[in-house]
């Protein structure tokens, strides 16, 4: 069924005694439409509240009871179409897949099998190395976007001996959005996620939180020799984490290479992924695969989507994370990697943007990327929870650009908001950190510094480089308040530089 | 007073309105008659104290003035809609002691309507069957007899035996291939599918939810429209249900059809057809043509697909629509050493046989390898039967057909044999693939004193000609015969 042309680049081959390999994925990515109800049912959808709170008749499959669909999640998917640059299919159709397990009340799930909403699309991903490394831009196919509800949640270590059902997840909308298998390392599978879930977030169709499994992969690998022919896959469920998303595809293919050259075959399979010992393991082997009877759930009509509905979205969608990039490139004059980073997230991207205005775009975006995206990431704190907001560090940033304070300066005054002491303003008031500008103060601690160092002072008539000592003396005399440009300035003029 | 169990719906309704009777005295002649007839084992649960509430609460109303469509009218309730805080069972011992704690739409219109519910009433597994054998309560027995009990048909055996022994003024039923119609035939009573989407399906067990439609069985055609018009109406909570307002179907009962072109469908005169029932539909074309309407032949040249495509469809539907009975949530659950073997022993001791031969029909024809030649042909021949109405509204209004290819037969003499039960659904299945309303009326008894109903099918929507069409054939038939009260 599938064909996957691309040939990996080398760097991304496995190379072993018996030659090169080339690992091909393909990814099914699970996607909670942001709803406040489920799929079928009126049903809230809040993450974390007690079990079986949220469970109506319907998702309890109670005898009788009918679906109604969620026109809400059908825009949020066509929404998504869009954003994965798809196909959008104005015909498309719910079926029944149908088996039994105990956190699936209907003895079926409701999902798109013959005629999903969405279908072909193309994103472009970035992969990036573990070094940082930006590789060249590779096109990933879409091969669909279907909805689905979600099941239950089985919970197998309360008691020994029994299992209980949460019914909460149960019949809560999600996308299937199905890969090509175009991918061809790790790095670009975790790359083609990070870009997933940015487009779904930029469109706010998903809230792309992979923590609470509203955004979760699963991924087929298989290997084969470069170019040659496809090898069998397995599929890999439920991986959570970009990381784990790499780990499973590496320790997946090395396993394919050990038994193939070993001499073995593989078994088509679906495995989990065990994030603590880093390893997969078998789920249930292509004998126990169930046969699902796929039929069309005769509960509800076809959904019929008329072109002007579709239009009207189209209309209506936000930026995407490429044109953005392009135009903070275009507008703002940021050069690829900061415009990149900011754009892949439209937290990030919306935050920069608040920082920006009516600033320097390139010191405000040193300032978010460097500063508080650092912070962050070594407090651990997701930017949505900065202490510091936008304003906040546009704020600081005034600061610097109307020379209260140095650079310097700011990144102490930084940090101290950083750790919820206030605003810029109340610490450089607070800290008396003010810098100083006064051009006869500056003189007074210039002529000292040349008279406490007279020797030094007649030797940077010989040697400028020792400017530099000076400029230190100056600052660190004036505890870094002083105007760093001025001190230059004036101390020139006095060694006669 | 006259004994008020023999009157119609429509007369008992004019005398409470006139004041002749309460429908706490109605109600009470019911729950009498009910009793006597507990021999034909039409009831599985009664609700006679909710019942005589129930009367007494429309009494007061009826007094303030407020007035329903059912107001104060003991009726019964196929034991395949859910009734809130009312055991239900679906004929099946699967269920348990299942008692919902919500209300069908059907019967929810029905109450709001001022009805008396006097028990739900006994059916077929699931309403599976033509002969209401297959109940896990025990068959239901027809009040017409001939030296040996008599099937009433199925599925909703309960409802036209209840009707045709005057236990209940009227009672709801359900319809997949025929579970209202035929019944009434081998009854003597009247029962109407309505176009399917007209009655809202939600609340009502599902047996094969493309199929299903409620409507119900009465003793005149007047009757059965005044039932429909309150059980109808669009339902929000139904995907299927048609966003369309009620017509006044009373209204046209006792129009004239001058006029009207009648259809009489070539491929209906079936191999082996009864002499006494083709003597009946030849006898129901004269009077059709004697009250004013133009016969036409028309011709359905897919019906012969019907019946085997209808036993594809209905269990491929079932087979998913019962997967919920799995034992875990609600109704009966055997233990077994594991999950599977819960689910096996649950599914094995819940379900009757019949059940469970269309539940292994279904996987069968949905299966990998199978669907493409089962359960798609199928549908093929679904539209194709489709058309084949189509094409017959261009020159008739009405079809006119037999209801069942024979009279109601002898309890067991069928029901080994699942071939000969599932022809019993013939003439009625097609009305079933196509959505569209088909009535039956009594119109004749055969031979041995049977009674024999004829079909009225109409166009999608339009019950409006059916009726109109059924009550000329019901006033041409004067059809009065009522079974011997040998239960009492």
């Amino acid at each position: 069924m599938f064909i996957a042309p691309r040939i990996a680049d080398k760097k991304d081959w496995i190379t072993t005694d018996t030659g090169d390999w080339e690992i091909i994925i393909g990814l099914e990515v699970h996607a909670q439409v942001a709803s406040e109800s489920k799929l079928f049912s009126g049903s809230a959808t809040d993450y974390g509240s007690a079990p079986n709170t949220q469970v109506s008749l319907v998702d309890a499959g109670m005898p009788g009871m009918l679906p109604v669909v969620n026109e809400f999640c059908i825009e949020q998917a066509v929404k998504t179409g869009f954003g994965l640059n798809a196909k959008i299919n104005l015909f498309s159709r719910f079926d029944r897949k149908n088996y039994f397990y105990v956190d699936l009340p209907q003895g079926y799930q409701i999902s798109q099998f013959e005629f999903p909403v969405v279908g072909e699309g193309e994103i472009e991903i970035l992969p990036i190395d573990a070094d940082g490394n930006v590789g060249e831009p590779v096109n990933v196919g879409i091969e669909r976007l279907h909805l689905e509800q979600d099941a239950g949640k089985s919970v197998h270590d309360l008691s020994p001996d029994e299992t209980y059902v949460d019914l909460n997840r149960c019949g809560v909308a999600l996308m299937e959005i199905v890969s090509k298998p175009d991918m061809r390392s790790p790095e670009e599978a975790s790359a083609y996620v990070e870009k997933l879930r940015g487009i779904v977030r930029a469109l706010g169709t998903c809230d792309g939180d992979m923590e609470k499994g509203n955004l979760r992969a699963d991924v087929n690998v298989s290997v084969r020799r470069p170019g040659g022919e496809l090898g069998t896959r397995c599929e890999i469920k439920n991986v959570n984490s970009m990381r784990f998303i790499r780990q499973a595809i590496n320790y997946e293919a090395r396993r394919h290479i050990d038994i193939l050259e070993a001499g073995g075959e593989i078994d088509q399979e679906t495995r989990l992924f065990d994030s603590v010992k880093g390893e997969t393991r078998t789920m249930r082997s292509k004998e126990d695969a169930h046969d699902y009877r796929y039929f069309p759930d005769p509960d509800l009509l076809p959904i019929k989507l008329e072109q002007s509905f579709v239009d009207r979205i189209k209309s209506e969608l936000p930026e995407m994370p490429d044109v953005r990039k392009a135009r903070f490139m275009a507008d703002y004059g940021l050069p690829e990697y900061d415009a990149r980073i900011l754009t892949s997230d439209k937290v990030k991207a919306d935050f920069y943007e608040t920082v920006a205005k009516g600033r320097d775009p390139k010191i405000a975006s040193n300032w978010t990327m460097v500063e508080l995206f650092g912070a962050l990431n070594k407090a651990g704190v997701e930017l949505e929870d900065s202490p510091v907001s936008a304003d906040a560090l546009g704020g600081l940033i005034d600061r610097i650009l109307d020379d209260t304070i140095s650079g310097k300066i700011a990144k102490g005054v930084f940090e101290k908001m950083f750790a919820g002491e206030g605003t810029a303003d109340g610490i450089i008031e607070r800290d008396g950190l003010k810098q100083v500008t006064d051009m006869g103060a500056i003189e007074a601690m210039v002529d000292k510094a040349i008279a406490d160092n007279a020797a030094q002072a007649e030797k940077a008539k010989e040697n400028p480089k020792l400017l530099g000592f000076f400029v230190g003396q100056v600052m660190k005399a004036s505890q870094g308040k002083a105007n760093p440009q001025a001190v230059n300035e004036i101390l020139r003029k006095k060694l006669g530089l | 007073m006259s004994d008020l169990t023999k009157m119609t719906l429509s007369g008992a309704l004019d005398g409470m309105a006139k004041g002749d009777f309460s429908s706490e005295e109605l109600t009470k002649a019911h729950i009498d008659a009910c009793m006597d007839g507990a021999d034909l084992n039409a009831f599985i649960t009664t609700t006679f104290e909710q019942a005589i509430e129930g009367a007494k609460a429309s009494d007061a109303r009826r007094a303030s003035g407020t007035v329903g469509k059912l107001e104060g009218a003991p009726l019964a309730i196929k034991d395949l809609f859910c009734t809130e805080g009312v055991k239900t069972t679906a004929g099946s011992k699967i269920l348990g002691d299942f008692t919902p704690t919500y209300e069908s739409t059907v019967t929810a219109n029905m109450k709001a309507d001022g009805m008396v519910m006097l028990g739900k009433l006994n059916l077929d597994e699931f309403a599976m069957g033509s002969s209401n054998e297959t109940s896990a309560f025990g068959p239901v027995i027809n009040p017409w007899r001939n030296d040996v009990d008599l099937v009433p048909g199925g599925s909703s055996g309960g409802s036209a035996s209840a009707v045709a022994a005057d236990l209940c003024l009227g009672a709801t039923a359900t319809d997949t291939g025929g579970s209202i119609r035929q019944p009434a035939s081998l009854t003597g009573t009247v029962g109407i599918k309505p176009t399917y989407g007209r009655c809202s399906r939600w609340g009502t067990v599902a047996f094969a939810s493309s199929l299903d439609q409620a409507g119900p069985i009465a003793k005149t055609v007047k009757d059965s429209a005044i039932l429909l018009e309150s059980m109808a109406g669009y339902d929000p909570k139904d995907s299927t249900s048609i966003n369309a307002d009620v017509p006044d179907w009373v209204g046209a009962c006792g129009q004239s059809v001058k006029g009207l072109r009648i259809g009489i469908p070539k491929e209906y005169q079936i191999d082996g057809m009864p002499a006494d029932i083709q003597a009946l539909w030849d006898q129901g074309i004269e009077w059709m043509k004697a009250a004013g309407a133009e016969i036409v032949p028309i011709s359905l040249p897919h019906t012969k697909y019907a019946l085997p495509a209808y036993y594809v469809v209905a269990p491929a539907e079932a087979s998913s629509n019962l997967a919920r009975y799995d034992g875990m949530r609600y109704g009966l659950r055997v233990d077994g050493k594991d999950l599977a073997d819960t689910y096996e022993r649950t599914r094995t001791e819940g379900f009757g046989d019949e059940v469970r031969r269309r539940i292994m029909i279904g996987t069968y024809v949905l299966s990998a390898g199978y669907y493409d030649a089962y359960y798609l042909r199928a549908q093929k021949v679904r539209t194709r039967i489709v058309q084949d109405f189509e094409n017959a509204w261009e020159t008739c209004d009405a079809i006119l057909t037999p209801t069942a290819p024979s009279a109601a037969f002898a309890v067991g003499r069928k029901v080994s044999d699942p071939v000969q039960m599932y022809l019993n659904d013939i003439f009625t299945v097609t009305t079933n693939l196509a959505g569209l309303p088909g009535i039956s009326v009594p119109a004749g008894l055969d031979k041995s004193g049977l009674p024999l109903g004829l079909q009225i099918i109409g166009r999608a929507m339009d019950e409006a000609t059916v009726f109109k069409a059924a009550s000329a054939l019901e006033d041409a038939a004067g059809f009065t015969a009522k079974p011997e009260a040998w239960w009492k």
